[in-house]
């Protein structure tokens, strides 16, 4: 199972690139705040001056 | 958000709609190929004769372009188009690079044509849904390249700082799919049109899994649920029910699903430990799938009037439901006892056309129906027939299902029977007979979810006809993001740790997951080394390229060759496989679907002239076969010219073959076809010539063998 030995590694290595995504998202400050976001998108078309159809 | 900023700060811009406009009609086009072929094939294994005698119209050979035609035209076109429209959205900006975008448009569009052309001409690397060769897996490559940069600068160019949930999912399956498909597609190639892996057996085949579910996890799903988390609060106007609960769904799926491949493997010569880890990855699935599923099925609360009214929500509503099954389906399908007697099934095509065309196939349609009338600046040409499509296609994935429940259940315990010591079906046969009801059942339901789709495809021409002239594109206007400045003066540093629950919650779940796995490494190295006896040879220049012929027909799509260790099995076929068995096998062939028989214990099981009528017309010596006939391999002759540069890529991959063998490969091979014809003329077969193909692929099935372990 020589394979695993590669595998492994990259398997960790995507996962540690999770991981780093993570903590950048929470030292960003990205969810200190998880009300408005998933309302603001609703409001994406009305938040622009010129009001698109639909 | 608040109230606007002086206008003398905000930008205006636009969105590059025209790309979501091509993807979009793309997936429209590839969608109708891709489910044309599924229901041709599937009426080929009601009726073999379908096929027409014609190469490059039989199962072996487009089964597999169904399968990519599926997943990475029709659900990859779609993908792309609603990334590309709601990304720019979510981030307030336009795709960075429009040149690039287009690049990325035709550069896939190419990529599907070549596909188109090269799978039926049986141009393949024989590994399911990697079938491409490497030219056009290295023009995958690029292209992908090209569209992770362009999403990546977009990224880095927002205008809103906060990264909405739908954007991970997009994030995570460009970085995974990158990888998976890299490592899965190492080759070294042979010639233009043919490579070998540089893994065998058994670690082909766990690359090949680990890829392949994958493929399903980070191709199939997470980008959709990224477009879940999108269209639905937009179509639904109201927002997702729960965003915290949907970045727990996030930060859990990406790590659990990358460990869940090995369930493909199970009972097979994958070590214990490898398939034990599989499927306990696999069942813990479960709970992020579901929390997604209730999240997307709860937004929907109290809005159930509009869901019964508006096509849109109704695919939606049903999308969510099939992820759903599919997701409890699978855990189920992970537990052993369970996968002993659904793998190798119908149950498993059902299950992941469950998936297909349940989930991804209605997420697709309702995220078109959305758009096609806002961004053609128009209205939805029919609701009716919209609804008509929901209707006609529900019941024909229920038909599907349902047929391909029973087929697959129907024939693993009708394989599996013992009574005393012997089968209680001995002849395979039998069990294929009782399943031909069913395939006609399966073809008449996927018909149906077809004449959906061309419902649908009407709706969308007319739709689209019906768009006015000249159409502006919308002017949008936002601030730029300013820089960050996190607060922690005022706060304890520990903050981002405390801060939230949920937040804590996800990282003691990483820290879980890490920790297991690292637990689990220093098992490895007792199973490292699989000590290869001296009784196994390499395959013989003929038999390898015979071994070529089977690949290139896609024989491992009705075929498996891996005899589990179960006592109905045994008593079937013979001594269960072991890892020493396909040690020299580049690809493995170790197969997921048995409609025929399995390969692995063939040898010696018939005289070579029962294969040389078997393989002209299987109906010649086993009596309502549904196996394609394969005449051509009759007159093509034996390819002679590579034969030594294959022995020398496979030399230079460690199998022991000597420089004279690779040299002489062609006088070896000779010598060996001339050995099979005399014996087929000495068993009453006339007028046998030994430079055809046939007699390649007759020696390599008389190798397959199981090696006897003192
Ligand atoms: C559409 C599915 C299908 C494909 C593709 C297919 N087979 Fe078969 N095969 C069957 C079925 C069903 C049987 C059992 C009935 C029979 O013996 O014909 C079978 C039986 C066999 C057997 C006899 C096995 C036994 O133990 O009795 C051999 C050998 C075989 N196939 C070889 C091949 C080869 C080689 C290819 C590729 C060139 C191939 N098959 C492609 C469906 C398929």
């Amino acid at each position: 199972m020589t394979i695993i030995s590669m595998l492994l590694p990259l398997a960790l290595l995507l996962a540690t690139g999770f991981i780093l995504g993570f903590i950048w998202a929470v030292r960003n400050g990205q969810w200190d705040d998880v009300d408005t976001p998933p309302q603001r998108i609703l409001m994406d078309d009305l938040d622009s001056e010129i009001h698109p159809r639909g | 958000m608040g109230s606007p900023l002086p206008s003398a700060q905000r930008e205006t811009f636009k969105y590059d709609d025209s790309i979501v406009k091509k993807f979009l009609i793309a997936t429209m086009i590839w969608g109708l190929v891709a489910l044309l072929l599924g229901v041709f094939i599937a009426s080929q294994l009601a009726d073999w004769k379908l096929n027409f005698g014609i190469s490059w119209l039989t199962f072996g050979r487009l089964r597999p372009l169904h399968t990519n035609a599926a997943i990475f035209a029709f659900a990859g076109n779609a993908i792309f188009a609603g990334i590309y429209h709601s990304s720019q959205r979510l981030l307030k900006t336009r795709m960075a690079s429009d040149w690039m975008s287009k690049l990325h448009f035709w550069g896939w569009q190419l990529v599907i044509l070549l596909a188109a052309i090269t799978l039926p001409l049986g141009i393949t690397q024989g590994k399911e849904y990697a079938e491409l060769e490497w030219p056009i897996d290295l023009l995958i490559t690029g292209v992908w390249v090209i569209f992770a940069v362009n999403f990546f600068r977009t990224l880095a160019i927002r205008r809103e700082r906060h990264i909405y949930v739908a954007i991970w999912f997009y994030i995570a399956t460009i970085v995974t799919v990158a990888l998976l498909h890299i490592v899965n597609a190492i080759v070294i190639p042979v010639t233009l049109f043919q490579s070998y892996p540089v893994y065998a057996g058994v670690q082909d085949a766990l690359v090949q899994w680990w890829y392949g579910h994958n493929a399903v996890a980070f191709f199939l799903t997470t980008p959709l649920l990224g477009l879940m988390y999108y269209y639905l609060p937009k179509a639904i106007k109201r927002p997702i029910y729960s965003y915290r609960l949907s970045i727990i769904h996030f930060w859990s799926l990406v790590f659990i699903y990358i460990w869940a491949g090995p369930h493909h493997l199970l009972y097979s010569a994958l070590p214990e430990w490898a398939q034990v880890m599989g499927v306990v990855f696999s069942v813990m699935l479960l709970a992020p799938s579901w929390g997604g599923m209730i999240n997307g099925l709860l937004t929907m609360r109290g809005a159930w009037d509009r869901v019964r009214r508006d096509p849109v929500l109704k695919f939606f509503l049903a999308a969510i439901t099939f992820y759903g099954m599919s997701t409890f389906e699978g855990p189920l399908l992970s537990i052993r006892s369970i996968n002993a007697l659904a793998h190798y099934t119908d149950w498993i095509i059902g299950h992941v056309h469950g998936g297909v065309l349940g989930w991804n196939g209605f997420m697709i349609v309702a995220m078109a129906y959305y758009l096609v009338p806002r961004l053609w600046k128009t209205k939805l040409y029919s609701e009716r027939l919209a609804n008509i499509h929901f209707w006609t296609a529900t019941l024909g994935i229920i038909m599907y299902l349902l047929s391909m429940w029973t087929s697959g259940i129907t024939q693993g315990l009708m394989l599996r029977a013992v009574e005393g010591s012997r089968l209680m079906y001995p002849d395979f046969m039998e069990t294929v007979i009782r399943l031909i009801p069913l395939y006609y059942v399966r073809a008449i339901g996927g018909s149906l979810y077809l004449l959906g789709y061309c419902l649908f495809l009407v709706n969308m021409i007319k739709t689209i006809r019906s768009a006015p002239k000249n159409i502006e594109d919308d002017v949008y206007t936002a601030t730029p993001m300013g820089p960050f400045k996190h607060d922690f003066e005022t706060e304890n540093s520990h903050r981002f740790l405390e801060g939230s629950a949920n937040i804590f919650i996800a990282y003691t779940v990483i820290a879980v997951l890490v920790g297991s796995v690292i637990e689990i490494v220093p098992t490895l190295d007792a199973h490292r080394y699989i000590k290869i006896p001296d009784s196994k040879k390499p395959y013989s220049p003929l038999e390898l390229q015979g071994r070529d012929i089977y690949v290139r027909e896609g024989c491992y799509n009705c075929h498996s060759q891996m005899i589990r260790p179960l006592k109905a099995e045994v008593m079937r076929y013979g001594p269960f496989s072991k890892p020493e068995d396909s040690v020299y096998d580049h690809p493995f062939q170790w197969g997921s679907k048995r409609t025929g028989p399995d390969l692995a214990n063939l040898s010696g099981k018939y005289p070579d002239s029962w294969h040389y009528y078997h393989m002209k017309d299987p109906r010649l010596v086993t009596p309502k076969s549904i196996m394609p006939a394969y005449p051509w391999l009759y007159k093509n002759k034996t390819d002679m010219d590579s034969l030594s540069k294959k022995l020398r890529v496979m030399q230079q991959l460690g199998v022991p073959y000597t420089d004279e063998q690779v040299q002489n490969a062609v006088e070896l091979a000779e010598t060996q076809a001339k050995g099979i014809a005399t014996t087929l003329e000495t068993q009453g077969v006339p007028k046998v010539s030994d430079s055809k193909e046939i007699i390649a692929l007759i020696a390599y099935l008389q190798t397959l063998k199981p090696l006897e372990l003192p």
